[in-house]
């Protein structure tokens, strides 16, 4: 019994799995979990609500991104989209691959040296690497289709998630680092950061590799796509 | 001096502005929705300060504000925000071309420069910043001051601003409060012991002798986990006190560095394949305007999976070498 009350809050992980799974919004379903969850734990109302506000509020540095709209919707009124479109448009050697690439190791270095606050989905990704990534896909010389678009898009938002992720733990003085060593400090093992970060690196490069590769291959997809609607399109004509 | 704080104010404020236009064209969902954000953002520091003082009411207060969100979430549809004309833009955009990208590049430049030189700012025998979450403050005061860039090159009246960002942050709608909902969901599932039975139930579930087993258990441990959670930090203890100290570092000697490092970018393999990491898989769905919430996912999760079977072997290669 008491094996059973240990494992009751999983309740609120599998409210959360059943409720993506379903597709239905994910804030209510979130919220739901953690009151499912704390109920389990035989949690009062009240404690339950108090628990809810502490964390929400200690985590409100999540919500800064929130103030590069202004500026970037005002640049993007002023057609910021579509010069950054236009300007990678002109740029005969930039193909898609290698915007994404340069893009991909840019982010991995600045992640490195601790810089990850630098470029984000909504300081870069929405206003500049997006719609370059569309230009360059262009240079095909077909139209991207809107499924293809949304590929391009989506592959875009991936890049800047890959080249942030696998490169920070390199950094000795950021959050992940801290952290490891913290934990190890208070189970009595002393580490050094630097020794820490050391062995991130690896990863770091595999990332690189890994993800140009599929960015060579997603690229030469495109590329042969458009080809083949090209010819359909001169055969119709 | 500048702190977190006040851009935790000019956020509020933003909110609040959002949230009055909302109001002024009958959006009520959306009036509401980002009127009680404001409120929550604005009040953090009182309700946390209460909350150390054991006087648990503003938090409570707070919890209710967040289910209100959860119960208003639902009605924040997309909608129609009428955009400038595209021939307009693209008229601008041919006249102003580069000057176009200055303000933008500004906020990756200023909060850059506040991350490296911050610390050695004094005015007045003041420090400009303050030392906790500087680069923080650097990207608001960033932000800030691309805006008002922005609207010198493009000449917009400063009300611009306050529209143009509500144009955006009503594109994102319920997916810009996400990351926050379920940071706060993290919270409570440490408060309730959900990590520990997960660690719990998985050394249930393997033959603890084995080293291979143990690395396994650990690296999709770790994955399974950051998917559950969206987030690796909170991953990491859990299984490290659940499995990578007892059985990997004590029972079978690995080396605790190389673990740490591998263990720590296994999990972020899992943040690749998790809706539950929000800011990053489900925002720029949103930011992006694509059609179905696992879009980004769909374009990553092949790195993830490659990446981790590379991290697994590494980890098994050398852990045990060192």
């Amino acid at each position: 019994m008491t094996a059973l009350l240990h494992y009751l809050p999983l309740l609120g992980v599998l409210v959360v799995v059943a409720g993506f799974a379903l597709r239905f919004n994910p804030v209510p379903v979130v919220v739901v979990a953690g009151i499912v969850s704390g109920l389990a734990a035989g949690k009062s109302v009240g404690d339950i609500l108090a628990l809810l506000g502490t964390s929400f509020v200690s985590e409100r540095a999540l919500l800064l991104y929130l103030l590069t709209l202004p500026a970037i919707g005002v640049l993007e009124r002023a057609g910021l989209r579509e010069h950054a479109r236009n300007w990678i448009a002109s740029l005969r050697s930039l193909t898609f691959p290698r915007l994404l690439i340069a893009y991909l190791g840019l982010r991995q270095i600045l992640s490195m040296l601790g810089l990850t606050g630098v470029a984000g989905q909504a300081q870069t990704v929405r206003p500049l690497l997006a719609p370059m990534a569309e230009a360059a896909a262009e240079k095909r010389g077909a139209p991207l289709s809107m499924e293809e678009r949304n590929d391009v898009r989506a592959f875009s938002a991936a890049t800047d998630n890959v080249g942030l992720f696998f490169s920070e733990d390199v950094f000795i003085a950021l959050g992940a680092v801290l952290l490891i060593q913290g934990f190890y400090a208070q189970h009595g093992i002393e580490l050094q950061p630097l020794q820490i970060a050391l062995w991130a690196l690896p990863t770091a490069i595999a990332a690189f590799v890994i993800h140009a590769i599929r960015t060579v291959l997603f690229g030469r997809r495109i590329l042969h796509s458009g080809m083949q609607a090209a010819r359909e399109g001169q055969a119709a004509d | 001096m500048l702190t977190i704080e006040q851009a935790y104010w000019l956020i509020a404020l933003f909110l609040a502005g959002a949230a009055i236009l909302n109001l002024r064209e009958r959006r009520w969902w959306h009036a509401a929705f980002w009127g009680v954000l404001a409120v929550l953002i604005a009040g953090g520091k009182f309700v946390l300060a209460a909350s150390a003082a054991h006087h648990p009411l503003p938090a409570q207060l707070a919890g209710i504000g967040v289910i209100a969100l959860a119960v208003l979430s639902p009605r924040m549809t997309r909608g129609t925000l009428s955009e400038r004309d595209t021939a307009e833009r693209e008229a601008d955009a041919l006249r102003l071309r580069h000057k176009l990208f200055g303000p933008a590049l500004l906020i990756p430049l200023v909060t850059l420069l506040v991350a490296l030189f911050g610390a050695y700012i004094v005015v007045d025998g003041v420090h400009l910043f303050d030392k906790t979450r500087m680069t923080l403050t650097g990207l608001a005061l960033a932000c800030v001051i691309a805006l008002i860039a922005a609207l010198w090159v493009t000449r917009a009246r400063p009300m611009a601003g306050l529209s143009e960002g509500r144009r955006l942050l009503d594109t994102l709608g319920w997916a810009a409060l996400l990351p926050l909902t379920l940071a706060a969901l993290g919270g409570v599932f440490a408060a309730t012991g959900v990590g520990t039975a997960i660690a719990d139930l998985v050394r249930l579930l393997i033959p603890v002798d084995n080293a291979l087993a143990c690395v396994g258990a650990f690296g999709l441990g770790m994955v399974l986990f950051t998917v559950i959670m969206g987030n690796a930090f909170a991953a990491f203890p859990v299984l490290m006190a659940g499995i990578g100290i007892p059985l990997l570092i004590h029972r079978h000697g690995a080396d605790p560095a190389i673990l740490g490092a591998l263990g720590m970018v296994t999990g972020y393999c899992g943040t690749l394949f998790t809706p539950m990491a929000a800011n990053f898989n489900i925002v720029p769905v949103a930011l992006l305007e694509l059609p179905n919430q696992s879009d980004v996912i769909r374009a990553q999760w092949k790195t993830g999976a490659l990446l981790l079977a590379v991290n697994l072997i590494l980890m098994y290669l050398l852990i045990f070498r060192f």
